[in-house]
C-alpha cells in the first residue's frame, strides 16, 4: 500500500509560499462574505422548523436510511469535485500553483465550525423549506469528504507511469479515453481508500449537522444524528443504545455491502503486485460477478458506458509538451494572474472590512489562548494514545492472523461515529462531578485514535520476513529490537496515521469540549467550546474568528511539525 | 518528393536548464529511413537515442530541425507511427485482448472489426490461449509480446523499438528476437520500416540494415555503418564478428570533438558515469588476472564478464577517467598506475584512488579544496548541486553529485552525511 498522507508533503523548501498566502485569503474572504451574508438572513429564518423527530425505535430505520442517503448525495458530489477540480490541479500548470495550496488549507478548515455558517446561507437560498436544510447538511457532509479524495486524484494524476502515457499517446487515443482508461484506473485504489477513510469520517459529521442550533433557529433533519440528540435532551440512554446500535448496522453493512467489493474490484488496478499479500476478497463481489441476473441486468449500462468511453470529440491539436514563448501565452498568463490579484484584492478587503468591524485585538488574543489550551489537550491526547497503540499495533501487525483479525475492527471503530457515545460518557462525568476540563478530553480522540492503530498495524505487516528473521538471527530483542527496528519502520505509517488523528481530533474538540446531557451542561476551557459557544449565539464574526484562529493552528502544526517529521521519516525509514 | 518513410533533417532537441538556460540533447542529426529497412540506433547512456525515438512518436515536437513522415512533418503522434517500449507499458488492469485492442478503439473502428484484427495480431504473434490473461499473470516475454501485438494491430507504417529486448533474460531475448525477425524476413509483419534504438552492439548487428553510432552530451551521429550480411545472420561468423569488432573501436576511439565527448574529466562540469567503486576494482582485477595479463579485447572481455555496452562503457570510462586504463581501438589496457592498484593491499588502495581521484576528477578536487577553505570543513550539497544544475540537467547532476560520493568514500577523501545533506572532511572514527 502506497502510503496516503492526508497533507501536502510536495518537498522540504520553505514551511509556507506565497501561494499559501493567497489560497488562505481567498478562503478566509469566502468565509467572510458567506458568513456576513448568512447574518443579515438569520432572522426572518427563526420560526423554521424541520420534522418534529420522535424517539420511537421503529422509526430508527427511516432515519437511519436518510442519513445513509445524504451521505451519498455528499458522496457523488464529491466524486465529481475530484475529477473536475484534481484534473484541472494536475493537468494546468497555472491553475496547479493555486489548486493545491488552496485544498492544502480547506483540509485544516474545521467543517463543524463551518456547518453553522453554510447552513445558514443554504437555508436562505430555499427559504422555509426542508429542502435548504437538506442541501446544508449534504454540503457539510461533502465538505468533510471532498478534500482528501481530490488530493489523493490529484496525486495519483501527478505519478502515472511516463511508459503508459506515452503509449497512450503513441496510440492517439483522444483526452476523453486516456482519461477513463488510463488516469481513472490508475488512481482508483487510492481512491477507494480515501473513499472509505471520508466515508469513515463523514458518519460523525453527518450526526452532527441534522440537529444544529444557530442563534434562534434549530434545524433538526429526520436522521440518526437528531435521534440521538433529542436522546440527549429527554435524558433517554435506551434511545441512545437504539441509535448506537443502529449506526452499528449501518456501518456494518456500508461496509460489507459497498466498499468490501469496491475494494476487492479495485484490486486489479493496482500497478505493482506486492507479492505475500492475498488480494482482498469480497462474497458480496463474488456473488455479483456469479449471477447471470446481474450479469444480464447490468449489461445494457455496460454498453452505454462502452460507447461513452469510445465516444469520439471533435478532434483537437495534441497539446504540445513545450509550449512556445508566443504572445498569446504571455496573454493568458495575464489574464490568469490578473483575475487571480481581484479576487485576491476582493478577498483582503472583505478581510480587512471583518476585522475592523468588530473583532478587536483582545478577541484575536483570547482565541489564540484558547487555541493554546485546546493544542495541549491535543498534544497530550496524541501523545498518549500513541504509547497505547503503538506497541499493541506492533505486535498485532507482526502477527499476521491477528492482524487480519483486527485490521477489519479498528477500520470499523474509526468509521463508527464516536458523538454518538458521547451521551454515555457525559452521563458519567455529570453522575461522578468529574472535572470538565481533563474528562472531556479524552471525547476528542475517541474516534480518532483509530487512524493510528490501523496505520501502524499497516506499517508493522509490511516489515520484510527477512528483515525480521535476521533481527531474530542476531539475536535482536527487547528494547533493542524496538528501538533498531520495529520504531523506525513504522515511523512513516504512525506520521501517517498521526496526522490524521490529530487533524480530526481538531475538528471533534469542536463538539467535545462542551456536552450536555439534558439540562446539564458541561463545558471545557478551549477553542473547540468557543466556537459551540458562538454557533450558539449565532454570532458570525466570532464564529469565522474561532474557525480562522483554528485553521492556522491546524496549518502552522502540519508545516511546521508533522510535514517535516513526515518527510524525515519517509526518507530515512521507508523500506524498500 | 522523396520515396522515404521517414526524413529528419537536422534535428535538435534541448530541454530547460535550472538556470533558464537550455540543455543540448540532440544536435544536427539526419536520418533517412526506406522501405524495407531497420535502422539502429546504437550509443551509450546519454547519447539522446531514447529522445530521437520519442520525437519520432511524436511526443516531443523538435526545438528545430524538422521530421518528416510520408511527407508531412511529425509534431504530434501520427497515425501509422507505433512503439514498442522497453518497460512493456501495458495497462495492468486490461487483459491481453483488451490490451491489443485499445490502439483500435482510439481509431473509431467498429466493434467487429477491432476483435478481427486483435485477434489476428494475437495469432500472428504467438498468443493463442492468452487471450484473457492480465499483464501481471505473464512472464516478461510474453508480455512484450502483447507489446508487439498492441503496435502491430494498428498496421503502422512505422514501427519504433526503445530497447524492447533489454528487460528480458538472455533465452527470451534471444528467442523474441529471432521470432521478430522470421516474420519480418518472411513480410508478415504489416510494417515497412523499423527504427530500433539498443544499447547491445550484437543485437544491432544481428537485427539492422543500418546502424547509426551515437555520440554522448550532446547527442549526434558519429558513424553510420551498413550491415550487408544476409539474414539469419549468424554470430559466430567470422564476418559478424569483425562488425562487432569495428563498432566496439569506434565507440572507444578519442573522439576529435572539442569538448565532453570522451572520457576525460575536463572541468567540475564533467558529467560523472554512475559506477560503483566495486566495479572498477573488480574489471581492473578481471583485466590483471590471466588470460589477459593486462590488456584485452572489449568486446571478448564484455563477453566474458557478461556485460552489455551499457553496462561495460561506463566503468570503462570511469577507469580512464581516472587514468587506471587506457582504451584505444577496441583494447583496453592497464595502466601503470593501474598494475600498481591491483598488486596493492586495501589501504594502498583507497591511496592511490584518492591520488587519481583528486588528480584528475576535478569535482572531487573542487569540492575538498572548498571543505579545507571553510573552518568547520562542511559544506552543505545543495552548494554544489546548484552549481552543476547550472551545466547539465537535473538528473545528470544528481547522478553526477552521487558518483563522486561514492568513489569519495572509498578514497577516503571527504565524508558525506545523508541526514543532514552535507558534505565535510570528517570521517566517523
Amino acid at each position: 500500500m502506497r502510503l496516503n498522507v492526508p497533507i501536502s508533503v510536495g518537498g522540504w523548501g520553505r514551511f509556507f509560499s506565497r501561494w499559501d498566502v493567497v489560497a488562505v485569503l481567498l478562503i478566509l474572504g469566502l468565509l467572510m462574505f458567506v458568513a456576513g451574508a448568512s447574518r443579515h438572513m438569520l432572522q426572518p429564518l427563526s420560526e423554521l422548523q424541520g420534522q418534529p423527530v420522535s424517539l420511537d425505535p421503529a422509526n430508527l430505520p427511516e432515519y437511519a436510511a436518510r442519513t445513509t442517503l445524504r451521505m451519498l448525495l455528499a458522496m457523488a458530489l464529491s466524486l465529481i469535485f475530484t475529477f473536475t477540480y484534481a484534473t484541472l490541479a494536475a493537468r494546468n500548470k497555472y491553475a496547479e500553483r493555486l489548486l493545491v495550496p488552496l485544498l492544502d488549507i480547506l483540509q485544516s478548515v474545521p467543517i463543524l465550525g463551518f456547518i453553522s455558517i453554510t447552513i445558514v446561507f443554504f437555508m436562505a437560498l430555499a427559504p422555509g423549506r426542508v429542502l435548504g436544510a437538506e442541501f446544508a447538511a449534504i454540503f457539510a457532509i461533502f465538505t468533510s469528504q471532498a478534500w482528501n479524495m481530490a488530493f489523493s486524484f490529484y496525486q495519483s494524476l501527478r505519478t502515472v507511469p511516463t511508459e503508459l502515457v506515452e503509449a497512450s499517446r503513441n496510440f492517439r487515443l483522444s483526452p476523453w479515453m486516456s482519461f477513463w482508461r488510463l488516469d481513472v484506473p490508475f488512481a482508483t485504489p487510492q481512491l477507494i481508500w480515501n473513499m472509505m477513510m471520508s466515508m469513515s469520517g463523514s458518519w460523525f459529521f453527518v450526526v452532527a449537522s441534522e440537529a444544529i442550533s444557530v442563534g434562534n433557529t434549530t434545524i433538526t433533519l429526520p436522521g440518526v444524528g437528531s435521534y440521538i440528540a433529542l436522546a440527549i435532551e429527554q435524558r433517554d440512554l435506551t434511545a441512545v443504545g437504539y441509535a448506537i446500535l443502529t449506526m452499528a448496522i449501518v456501518i456494518l453493512i456500508y461496509d460489507q455491502v459497498l466498499f468490501r467489493p469496491l475494494v476487492a474490484w479495485a484490486d486489479r488496478f493496482r500497478f505493482e503486485q506486492e507479492p505475500g499479500l492475498l488480494p482482498p476478497r469480497s462474497w458480496m463481489l463474488d456473488v455479483l460477478r456469479r449471477s447471470r441476473l446481474v450479469d444480464r441486468l447490468t449489461r445494457p449500462f455496460a454498453v452505454v458506458w462502452r460507447h461513452l468511453l469510445l465516444a469520439r470529440w471533435p478532434e483537437r491539436a495534441e497539446p504540445a509538451k513545450r509550449e512556445p514563448r508566443t504572445p498569446r501565452h504571455g496573454w493568458i498568463t495575464f489574464q490568469w494572474v490578473a483575475i487571480l490579484a481581484a479576487f485576491t484584492a476582493l478577498a483582503l478587503w472583505q478581510v480587512g472590512r471583518f476585522v475592523t468591524d468588530d473583532i478587536t485585538l483582545s478577541d484575536l488574543g483570547t482565541a489564540l489562548l484558547l487555541g493554546l489550551a485546546t493544542l495541549s489537550r491535543i498534544v497530550v491526547l496524541i501523545a498518549i494514545a500513541s504509547v497505547i497503540w503503538v506497541p499493541i499495533g506492533v505486535w498485532v501487525g507482526t502477527r499476521a492472523q491477528v492482524a487480519n483479525l483486527v485490521q477489519p475492527v479498528a477500520q470499523f471503530l474509526a468509521a463508527f461515529p464516536a458523538n454518538l457515545l458521547f451521551p454515555i460518557a457525559v452521563s458519567a462525568i455529570v453522575a461522578l462531578r468529574l472535572d470538565p476540563n481533563i474528562w472531556l478530553s479524552p471525547l476528542m480522540i475517541l474516534g480518532t485514535q483509530w487512524y493510528i492503530l490501523f496505520n501502524v498495524v499497516a506499517g508493522a505487516s509490511a516489515i520484510p520476513a527477512e528483515l525480521r528473521a535476521a533481527a531474530t538471527n542476531f539475536r535482536v530483542r527487547g528494547w533493542l529490537w524496538w528501538r533498531r527496528i520495529a520504531l523506525p519502520a513504522v515511523l512513516p505509517y504512525y506520521v501517517t496515521g498521526a496526522i490524521t488523528a490529530s487533524g480530526g481530533s481538531w475538528n471533534a474538540s469542536i463538539v467535545a469540549e462542551v456536552a450536555s446531557w439534558g439540562n446539564e451542561h458541561l463545558q471545557a476551557f478551549g477553542l473547540g467550546a468557543y466556537i459551540a459557544q458562538e454557533t450558539a449565539a449565532g454570532d458570525f464574526h466570532h464564529i469565522v474568528l474561532g474557525i480562522a484562529v483554528m485553521s492556522f493552528f491546524v496549518v502552522v502544526i502540519n508545516r511546521v511539525f508533522w510535514r517535516p517529521l513526515y518527510l524525515y521519516a519517509e526518507r530515512k525509514f521507508r523500506l524498500g | 518528393m522523396s520515396t522515404m518513410l521517414l526524413d529528419i533533417h537536422a534535428l535538435r532537441q534541448t530541454f530547460p536548464r535550472a538556470d533558464g538556460g537550455e540543455f543540448l540533447v540532440l544536435d544536427g542529426i539526419d536520418l533517412e529511413l526506406a522501405q524495407g529497412q531497420i535502422v539502429g540506433l546504437l550509443g551509450r547512456t546519454g547519447s539522446g537515442k531514447s529522445t530521437l525515438l520519442r520525437s519520432i512518436a511524436g511526443l516531443m515536437p523538435p526545438s528545430s530541425g524538422t521530421i518528416t513522415y510520408l511527407g508531412q512533418p511529425v509534431l504530434a503522434p501520427a497515425p501509422g507511427i507505433a512503439m514498442v517500449f522497453q518497460g512493456f507499458a501495458l495497462f495492468p488492469w486490461l487483459t491481453v485482448l483488451e490490451n491489443v485492442q485499445l490502439g483500435l478503439e482510439a481509431l473509431g473502428l467498429p466493434d467487429a472489426e477491432i476483435r478481427k484484427r486483435a485477434l489476428a495480431a494475437i495469432d500472428l504473434i504467438g498468443l493463442d490461449g492468452y487471450e484473457s490473461a492480465y499483464p501481471r499473470e505473464l512472464s516478461g516475454g510474453m508480455r512484450q509480446r502483447v507489446g508487439f501485438a498492441r503496435a502491430l494491430v494498428v498496421h503502422p507504417n512505422i514501427l519504433l523499438m526503445d530497447e524492447p529486448f533489454s528487460a528480458l533474460d538472455v533465452l527470451t531475448a534471444e528467442t523474441l528476437r529471432t521470432d521478430f525477425l522470421e516474420l519480418w524476413g518472411d513480410g508478415k509483419l504489416p510494417i515497412k520500416g523499423v527504427v530500433l534504438v539498443t544499447h547491445n552492439i550484437e543485437e544491432a548487428v544481428l537485427m539492422c540494415d543500418r546502424i547509426l553510432l551515437f555520440s554522448a552530451n550532446p547527442g549526434r551521429i558519429i558513424r553510420e555503418i551498413a550491415v550487408e550480411l544476409k539474414q539469419p545472420r549468424n554470430r559466430l561468423d567470422p564476418q559478424f564478428r569483425d562488425l562487432v569488432e569495428k563498432i566496439y573501436v569506434a565507440m572507444t576511439a578519442r573522439t576529435q570533438a572539442p569538448t565532453r565527448t570522451g572520457p576525460v574529466a575536463t572541468s567540475i562540469d564533467t558529467i560523472l558515469p554512475r559506477v560503483s567503486a566495486n566495479l572498477l576494482s573488480g574489471l581492473l582485477e578481471a583485466l590483471a588476472a590471466a588470460p589477459y595479463n593486462g590488456k584485452a579485447d572489449l568486446p571478448v572481455i564484455a563477453d566474458e564478464l557478461h556485460l552489455e555496452v551499457d553496462d561495460l562503457f561506463p566503468v570503462s570510462d570511469g577507469l580512464q577517467m581516472l587514468h587506471l586504463v587506457e582504451v584505444e581501438g577496441g583494447d583496453i589496457k592497464l595502466t601503470d598506475i593501474g598494475k600498481q592498484f591491483v598488486d596493492a593491499d586495501t589501504d594502498e588502495r583507497k591511496k592511490i584512488f584518492q591520488r587519481q581521484l583528486l588528480a584528475h576528477v576535478p569535482l572531487a578536487a573542487h569540492i575538498r579544496r572548498i571543505l579545507q577553505e571553510r573552518a568547520n570543513h562542511v559544506a552543505p550539497r545543495s552548494r554544489f548541486f546548484d552549481e552543476l544544475e547550472d551545466h547539465m540537467s537535473t538528473a545528470d547532476a544528481e547522478e553526477t553529485l552521487r558518483s563522486v560520493t561514492a568513489w569519495a568514500r572509498y578514497a577516503e577523501a571527504f565524508a558525506y552525511d545523508d541526514d543532514s545533506q552535507t558534505f565535510s572532511l570528517e570521517n566517523p572514527t
